[in-house]
């Protein structure tokens, strides 16, 4: 432990939800000070929102699960896209990371003093610890607890409503950022290292995501303006179960699946349990990629009427009181419908980015002194991720950041620089990106795609990113315009990415990386091999 | 249906602010407060009901449901959240918005908070050692993980004022989460402080009883945490 009023680098940590808050914990517990700047305090952090459980292969429901097999639904359910050595460190430490929560108090559902596991898709075992469907907001309790031990002892230092305003980067190092406080209007600089945890892009796709107003993905925008590379940017999770309020989408837990809810359609007016029959194996509970393309298929069928429902009303009453509390009081009050009583008429939204900020197995960007996990970053997830990985992938991504920037920190970088600008100013208000290029997005990045529409798109895209005066409107149409260049030079189907033009997957040319990089004047996108799985596990 | 918004707008903290009206119509009655906020953002000309163009209302919103306590306000005269309020549930079709009277007001309806958190961090509510929610205190752990620090309680609360002793609901809660298990020095730090600030303070007007939008069982948890702080002071009694 270093003494508190040593000199020495600071980290600054970009979000405030489960990958910052974890990101903050294990850096002060080393002792070393950091900033968590945030738009809104920690309670208010998509990671909040989270429902249905944290995975981890903790075998207390007498299924012999294990680590090795956890490690392989991840790699199959994300169509072998993703990092084996990042997967392996994630589901081989999943249950000390599920055991380091619960060591926080976190109030995870227990029986006997263990943890109970629920069924999840893509997983044949019981894997999912949760809390009713409150475990985003049970998890972030404890560690938001846990964090302000630190607070209070200075090693932790918040800046709640704070928004990144610029990064310092110069020569592929980046050395520090500008925030801008929300409430004075002023900007701050601070010098040190940067952990972005900053969550997903729902910017891009106005009132059609599941998540966060505040998640813009204004963050990644722009480390993508200033040179870091993207990865993935194609890869949308639309989650199967799905219904709009008004302006935005609001989550059916997919744990509704794994309690024993049921997708049906009407053919000619019967209920066909299309899922089922198709999947008699897993059924409901294939992988979130699987069960959207299947939905989408069967509510253009014209024999079906154009809906699909989730039927619940065969759930047992401690299934309701025990286990989905929540999620039924969500539905009577969004949906003004009864799921114990009545089916409830789903449909997929937008819920995940797989893509996102390009890190190696450590957290690290091409940039040095700048690292990115959680959702904002493209790890452990490939082309689909599976229910119950992300609250996984985002506490255990912050502390691997943050393990990565305490070694890394640059002697030169004494991280106790902060200095006020003068002056104030102006704050836009949270929106979406403009009508245009969101309809362009909405129409080319859907859960099927053809070659012809992406590159329209793009091409039009770019039309609008020359014409746009506002710098942020701008770097975010550049985000865009990275997704459908990773979606057009994808001429495969694989997971969340489905080509009408190219349905088979083709591993020998794309079971690779995409790789998205902005040199100041246009976007270049390549294919990366992807690492070799080293000795451990299967 | 039409309705008439009166809404607070003030510039910053140094401007004193003022009422403002905006007509704002639908056919739908599930619009909640927070969407017709949204729309109204959304227009290219905001023009309140005189025809005179105003600037962009500020106020905070994240999940939009009812999850993160962000868009908590002053609804008709009552704190409540913005996502969690249909128009429709006003008959009259005039509906007053503010910003929570408790707190600095930032701009129209964005209050600072801030010391809600400070107050959390006053109290020392963490544990330096390892506490698990075990089967007996799981789910009083889940009930007191769930606050979203929102403010709604405070603001009706007659004992709070910002910065004064006593920390109302939106300390009592998370604090019960650790009273729950907590042990040794640490332990009998909170259960001192939770006297001070909360016991002490409370006046036991049952104002906050209904108001909280997470839909807490605020009672039964301080009835709870009460017990367990005076056993213990009577008796040292340690579990």
């Amino acid at each position: 432990m270093r003494n508190k009023n040593d000199k020495f680098p600071a980290v600054n940590i970009i979000g405030a939800g489960l990958a910052g808050l974890s990101a903050a914990l294990s850096l002060a517990r080393k002792g070393i000070p950091c900033r968590l700047i945030s738009p809104m305090p920690s309670e208010r952090a998509q990671s909040v929102m989270a429902e249905g459980g944290i995975n981890a292969s903790l075998d207390t429901m007498g299924e012999n699960d294990s680590p090795a097999e956890h490690y392989s639904d991840t790699m199959k359910g994300g169509v072998y896209l993703a990092d084996p050595n990042s997967v392996w460190n994630l589901c081989s430490k999943a249950p000390g990371t599920v055991n380091m929560l619960l060591s926080l108090g976190a109030a995870l559902r227990t029986e006997n003093g263990r943890p109970v596991l629920r069924n999840f898709g893509g997983q044949k075992k019981k894997r999912t610890a949760y809390a009713k469907s409150s475990t985003g907001k049970i998890l972030m309790t404890a560690l938001i607890d846990a964090v302000r031990r630190y607070e209070s002892e200075g090693t932790v230092k918040r800046y709640s409503h704070h928004r990144l305003h610029s990064l310092d980067i110069a020569d592929g190092k980046c050395r520090g950022l500008e925030a801008v406080d929300l409430y004075s209007r002023t900007v701050i600089s601070m010098s040190g290292s940067v952990i972005l945890a900053s969550g997903g892009m729902n910017s891009l796709f106005p009132g059609m995501t599941t998540g966060s107003t505040v998640n813009t993905g204004d963050v990644t925008a722009l480390a993508f303006a200033c040179g870091a590379e993207l990865a993935n940017p194609e890869f949308i999770q639309y989650h199967p179960t799905t219904f709009p309020i008004t302006g935005k989408r609001c989550l059916v837990s997919e744990a509704a699946r794994g309690e024993g809810g049921r997708l049906f359609a009407l053919r000619n007016g019967k209920p066909w349990y299309f899922m089922e029959e198709k999947y008699p194996e897993l059924g409901n509970l294939m992988p979130r990629d699987v069960v959207s393309r299947e939905m989408y298929l069967v509510m253009k069928d014209k024999d079906c009427g154009g809906k699909v429902y989730l039927d619940m009303t065969g759930l047992d009453k401690t299934v309701w009181e025990n286990k989905l509390t929540d999620l039924r009081e969500e539905c009577i009050r969004y949906l003004g419908t009864d799921p114990a009583k009545k089916p409830v008429e789903v449909s997929p939204g937008i819920h995940y980015y797989m893509g996102g900020i390009n890190v190696d197995e450590y957290h690290r960007t091409n940039i040095s002194g700048l690292y990115a996990a959680g959702e904002c970053a493209c790890q452990y997830h490939g082309a689909n991720r599976l229910g119950g990985n992300s609250m996984l992938g985002a506490v255990f991504g912050g502390q691997i950041a943050a393990e990565s920037a305490a070694s890394e920190t640059d002697a030169d970088n004494t991280g106790v620089e902060e200095t006020v600008k003068a002056g104030t100013i102006e704050i836009m208000q949270p929106t979406g990106i403009p009508g245009e290029a969101a309809q362009l997005l909405r129409d080319s990045l859907g859960i099927f795609r053809s070659g012809e529409k992406l590159e329209a798109a793009a091409e039009k895209m770019q039309e609008l990113i020359d014409s746009e005066q506002d710098a942020l409107q701008r770097n975010r149409m550049l985000l865009g315009k990275a997704a459908l260049l990773g979606a057009l030079n994808r001429k495969e189907s694989r997971g969340a990415h489905t080509r009408t033009d190219y349905p088979g997957t083709d591993d020998k040319n794309y079971r690779k990386t995409t790789v998205a990089v902005f040199d100041g004047k246009e976007i270049k996108v390549s294919f990366r091999d992807i690492p070799e799985k080293r000795g451990e596990g299967k | 249906m039409k309705y008439l918004l009166e809404i607070w707008r003030q510039r910053d903290r140094e401007t004193e602010g003022s009422f403002r009206t905006y007509l704002y119509e639908t056919d739908s009655l599930s619009v909640t407060v927070a969407s017709a906020l949204s729309e109204l953002n959304g227009r290219k000309e905001l023009k309140d009901i005189s025809g005179e163009i105003t600037e962009k209302i500020v106020w905070e919103c994240s999940c939009l449901q009812k999850k993160c306590g962000a868009c908590a306000m002053l609804i008709d005269g009552r704190p409540r959240l913005a996502c969690d309020t249909k128009l429709s549930e006003n008959k009259k079709g005039k509906i007053r918005l503010e910003p929570l009277r408790k707190f600095p007001i930032i701009a129209d309806l964005t209050a600072d908070r801030q010391v809600i958190f400070d107050d959390l961090k006053r109290m020392q509510i963490w544990s330096e050692s390892e506490i698990f929610a075990d089967d007996r205190n799981n789910s009083l752990m889940y009930e007191a993980s769930r606050c979203i620090q929102c403010g709604c309680c405070l603001e009706v609360c007659p004992n709070f004022a910002a910065g004064e002793k006593f920390y109302g609901m939106s300390a009592m809660v998370p604090a019960s989460r650790l009273l729950a298990v907590m042990k040794g020095k640490n332990g009998s730090d909170l259960r001192k402080q939770y006297g001070k600030v909360i016991t002490d303070g409370c006046g036991k007007s049952l104002a906050c009883r209904n108001i909280c939008p997470a839909g807490i069982d605020i009672e039964g948890l301080m009835a709870r945490s009460n017990a367990a702080v005076l056993w213990r002071s009577l008796f040292g009694f340690m579990r």
